[in-house]
């Protein structure tokens, strides 16, 4: 459907347009969205934890997640209220690391991400292998604000940004695909901006 | 639409039914549905803007209308310079227009009377929106829900919904008005000629029979996050805030 008097005087150059998924529009900024309160979660404060299912397989403090071996990764996101934002600089831990640092293959399909704040998001255990995720520590080069999920926060950037959460504490295997904070409110179990899984019953 | 329902798209035609200014850059959009349309108290909506070349602009919207309203469903947009959906709203949009809509959306910066109370809600701008559902709900189920807005805004005129909220004020039925302008001197019944702040919100519970039960808060990033930082130094535990944060 047309919308009378609309003009497309906002579509970003075709060379732009081939990186911004359906229904997104190119954002210069980095706007902040949570549900709550943004946490201040001091890094003497900070650990991480590995679990599968209830069980603690390893944690980590600061100093030792910081001592694993740091990664690049400079990508565009896609945010489900439908901001993209080009080359966005993140360093920090491949999700490949941590389990190499504790000696596990991924024992299940489904990982739950958990934040300090109660937060949780489920992603499949192959979207966060083979270098496609991390666990993100500097922002452009600087340790990254609270704000914006400090000190640490996942990077699944394929896909739609709530998957990327912040102040992460913990990665939870799941022997099932348990859907998450947002994932339980109306949000897709999935979320690739490709197909545009924005809600629950998107194809 | 000859869409069956298996086929049936999570977009829906929606007709301009009303428009009616609320401040100097916020106007309300009363827009009829043209299929059953159920939402909760502090939901949003998406809009979607098509051009003639195919390109679409979507954006979110929250709805400031209580269900109990019924008919059509009311949003009330701000007019951002640099926009490119609320501009269409403001300087095209008319009576009879039709744009897409998508929803309703969110199930977390919800609230109905069967949650229970009270209710501490903070809004900054345009925050008010949802807060406004809220606030329309109750008053439309006659609910006895304690219930104090703190409502900052830059200035008297831009206090939308404000002849509405001072009527809801002055029904002493349980709903308080806590008016905070940044750039204006306080006066009756603004309460505050500054930020929000600790204090204010110390001050603004006090109008509540007991701690509240759930706060809301929603307004633009910079005030939410102040907003939220000033709750929590005010001993509200950060699990009972739910917060909506708005763009940039």
């Amino acid at each position: 459907m047309v919308t009378r008097g609309f003009s497309s005087g906002r579509k970003p150059p075709t060379d732009a347009d081939a990186r911004i998924p359906p229904g997104q529009y190119l954002e210069q900024g980095f706007p902040v969205l949570s549900a709550g309160p943004t946490p201040r979660v001091r890094t003497e404060d900070w650990s991480f934890t590995l679990k599968q299912g209830p069980r603690p397989i390893k944690t980590w403090n600061w100093t030792e997640f910081n001592a694993l071996p740091l990664t690049k990764m400079t990508r565009d996101i896609h945010c489900v209220t439908a901001w993209t934002k080009f080359d966005t600089a993140w360093q920090g831990v491949l999700v490949d690391d941590i389990l190499a640092d504790a000696g596990i293959e991924p024992p299940t399909a489904f990982v739950l991400a958990l934040s300090f704040d109660g937060y949780t998001t489920n992603v499949p255990t192959q979207d966060l292998t083979a270098g496609k995720a991390m666990v993100a520590l500097l922002y452009e080069g600087k340790p990254i604000t609270p704000d914006h999920g400090g000190p640490a926060r996942l990077l699944v950037p394929h896909l739609y940004f709530w998957k990327s959460a912040k102040w992460l504490n913990g990665l939870q295997f799941t022997e099932r695909d348990e859907p998450g904070f947002w994932e339980l409110r109306g949000y897709h179990i999935y979320g690739d901006p490709w197909r545009e899984q924005r809600y629950t019953g998107d194809p | 639409m000859s869409d069956g329902p298996a086929a049936q798209s999570p977009w829906q035609t929606v007709t301009i039914a009303r428009i009616e200014k609320r401040t100097p850059r916020v106007t309300s959009f009363f827009l009829q549905p043209s299929r059953p349309f159920a939402y909760r108290p502090g939901q949003h909506v998406d809009v979607r803007l098509t051009a003639p070349d195919g390109y679409q602009a979507r954006r979110s919207y929250s709805i400031a209308s209580a269900p109990e309203a019924g008919g059509t469903i009311e949003l009330a947009i701000e007019r951002l310079d640099d926009g490119e959906v609320s501009p269409f709203f403001h300087d095209i949009a008319a009576v009879g227009d039709e744009v897409e809509l998508r929803g309703p959306l969110g199930g977390h910066f919800v609230w109905s009377d069967s949650d229970g109370g009270p209710l501490l809600l903070v809004g900054g701008g345009s925050g008010v929106v949802p807060l406004m559902a809220i606030i329309r709900h109750r008053a439309a189920r006659r609910s006895a829900v304690p219930v104090a807005l703190v409502f900052s805004a830059r200035v008297w005129d831009e206090v939308i919904f404000r002849d509405e909220l001072i009527d809801l004020h002055d029904r002493r039925d349980g709903f308080d008005l806590v008016l905070a302008l940044t750039r204006e001197a306080a006066r009756p019944p603004a309460d505050y000629s500054r930020r929000v702040d600790a204090a204010m919100m110390e001050q603004s519970m006090l109008r509540l029979p007991a701690p509240p039960r759930f706060a809301f808060v929603c307004g633009s990033n910079a005030f939410v996050s102040a907003a939220a930082q000033a709750l929590i130094d005010a001993g509200v535990p950060a699990s009972l805030i739910r917060t909506e944060r708005y763009g940039v």
